[in-house]
């Protein structure tokens, strides 16, 4: 297992060879097919969504999406989704709910976009009910960090039963720049700020944030994507088979508790 | 801390306008004002005019001319709200830890629970308004810009759990920056906690208030402060997900003055009503009534 710091892992996702879901989902799953639109304003293209089957069984997938080159990423907006990217993971995670298959969504996003038309369409509000809505789904959810877990815009797609981070992957607050330029104003030291922040993988499972890490290639997921997806394959399969076997009132208990007990405070 | 400090983030905003209207032709030129002492006026952030302190703090410190809602301290707040003495505080020795050992995290801390007559940026508990028995939530920007960081969160999460074992509504004036950067991670984690409370709540019928009072922004927009049955306002606030100087940032262009208001969020779907602060109490009251609450009772 690599033990780099977190500054280099940041340099390391950001990598443009970095594998995307455009990678991982031909590997992992058969048959995607997407599905577009939130049914109230437009279709995102930061979030895909839609349904294929894995080892046979159907499951919906909800992903975001970095460009891998400059056109896809003017397409996805670098990953950074509006609202209705948002309201368009929820209407689907709200038909899986309806049809009884598993959730499974693939995190990897600097965070919600910053702008007039977000704001104007309620990105707070999008993503808030997202948070609400995900803690009682009454499937399986797994979530997956593949590189960037940035803040809010991460956590719509991240309230789930398991959590499993890519060795190399981060997930925090604000992005170390932005971290930097709030309390330090000064967005130069991200490096400082990245190693101060506890936003490793392996910082996430000491605090409780996620369950499971997945191994990288040596090097990282670039230097073999296939081998990456077969170690994604394998914790999913195992999990998906494990969650399917809890009783669905117990594993909404233990979704609601997993959050609920986190928090460092005296009293 | 004085006035100047809890308004720097409105002041921002006009700082950010004075500037880009430099490059206008000829400003004319402003009457150089004589120094007057801070505690005899307040300035208005929004409108810049001044008005006499006692005056304004006559009127619940709205703004006079434009009607601005001013940002209150929690016993302020909960004085305009709850009935006298019907207040009993929940969790009130709760406090924070270090959780990514931020350096002088916790000196800050402590200095902010000496100089705010508070032990962290939210006040909880339950009290009677106009007789309707109810728990609340008030946020107060004095501490931290009311940041959320784990006790905000567990104050939150427990008064939603509270009210759903006892039948009562919930009342939540909001405030906020967004999360606690200096808890790092932890800190998000509170708005899938709070926003978890809440799913539970709803589905056991409760109903939940939110006054958005100024600012409510970031992690606490994207959380508990949406998910109101009823989401309420008050005039001229600041409500927004991402900072007005991000999106400058990200857009390259200036944003009109009345982005991100109260009044912005209604016209856009996102508030269901503005209500003044003099007539906040009652309507709390009428919408408890409404909701088949009863008078000194649960549900």
């Amino acid at each position: 297992m690599s033990k780099l710091t977190a500054t280099e892992r940041l340099a390391l996702i950001r990598l443009k060879n970095r594998p995307t879901v455009n990678d991982y989902i031909p590997l992992i799953f058969n048959r995607f097919m997407e599905f577009h639109g939130d049914r109230h304003y437009g279709d995102d293209a930061a979030i895909m969504g839609g349904i294929a089957t894995f080892y046979s069984m159907p499951v919906t997938i909800l992903a975001q999406v970095k460009g891998r080159d400059i056109e896809e990423n003017k397409r996805t907006n670098f990953a950074m989704p509006h609202p209705e990217g948002y309201r368009k993971a929820l209407r689907l995670a709200k038909q899986a709910e309806k049809f009884g298959r598993p959730v499974i969504c693939l995190v990897d996003t600097p965070g919600a976009f910053c702008g007039i038309e977000a704001e104007e369409r309620g990105q707070g509000e999008a993503i808030a009910r997202n948070l609400m809505e995900f803690m009682t789904l009454k499937v399986p959810i797994i979530s997956i960090i593949l590189g960037e877990g940035g803040s809010g815009g991460a956590l719509a797609l991240a309230v789930c039963d398991e959590l499993a981070v890519l060795e190399n992957a981060l997930y925090s607050v604000i992005s170390p720049r932005g971290f930097a330029s709030i309390l330090w104003k000064d967005p130069s030291r991200e490096k400082e700020a990245a190693e101060l922040m506890k936003i490793t993988s392996e910082d996430l499972l000491t605090f409780g944030v996620c369950e499971r890490i997945i191994h990288e290639p040596a090097g990282g997921a670039h230097n073999d994507c296939q081998l990456m997806a077969d170690n994604i394959s394998e914790y999913l399969f195992e999990v998906i088979k494990r969650l399917s076997g809890v009783n669905i009132n117990a594993l909404l208990k233990n979704r609601y508790d997993k959050f609920r007990k986190i928090g460092m405070f005296t009293e | 801390m004085g006035l100047e400090d809890l308004l720097k983030k409105v002041k921002h905003r006009f700082n950010d306008e004075k500037e880009e209207n430099k490059t206008e032709p000829a400003p004319k030129p402003e009457v150089k004002s004589v120094k007057i002492p801070e505690d005899l006026f307040f300035k208005c952030p929004r409108c810049r005019t001044a008005s006499y302190m006692e005056d304004f703090e006559k009127d619940r410190k709205v703004c006079a001319h434009c009607h601005y809602h001013a940002r209150l301290t929690w016993k302020e707040r909960l004085e305009q709200t709850a009935d006298g003495g019907s207040f009993v505080e929940h969790d009130a020795g709760m406090e924070s830890l270090n959780p990514i050992s931020y350096p002088d995290y916790a000196d800050k801390l402590k200095k902010l629970r000496e100089q705010c007559d508070m032990r962290e940026a939210v006040v909880t508990g339950e009290c009677t308004v106009r007789g309707y028995k109810a728990v609340i939530g008030i946020m107060d920007s004095n501490f931290m810009m009311a940041s959320m960081g784990s006790v905000v969160g567990e104050k939150i999460t427990r008064a939603f759990e509270y009210a759903t074992d006892k039948n009562l509504p919930v009342i939540m004036f909001t405030a906020s920056g967004g999360a606690r950067m200096q808890e790092g991670i932890i800190s998000l984690m509170q708005m899938a906690k709070t926003s978890g409370a809440i799913a539970r709540f709803s589905e056991a019928g409760g109903l939940y208030i939110t006054v958005m009072t100024d600012p409510t922004t970031g992690g606490v927009t994207a959380s508990f402060a949406s998910l109101g049955d009823i989401i309420i306002a008050e005039p001229k606030v600041l409500i927004g997900f991402a900072g007005r100087r991000v999106i400058q940032d990200t857009i390259k262009q200036k944003l009109p003055d009345e982005f991100q208001s109260a009044e912005f969020l209604l016209e856009n779907g996102f508030v269901d009503m503005i209500i003044e602060r003099k007539k906040m109490r009652s309507c709390l009251a009428r919408l408890m009534k409404v909701h088949n609450y009863e008078k000194g009772a649960g549900k």
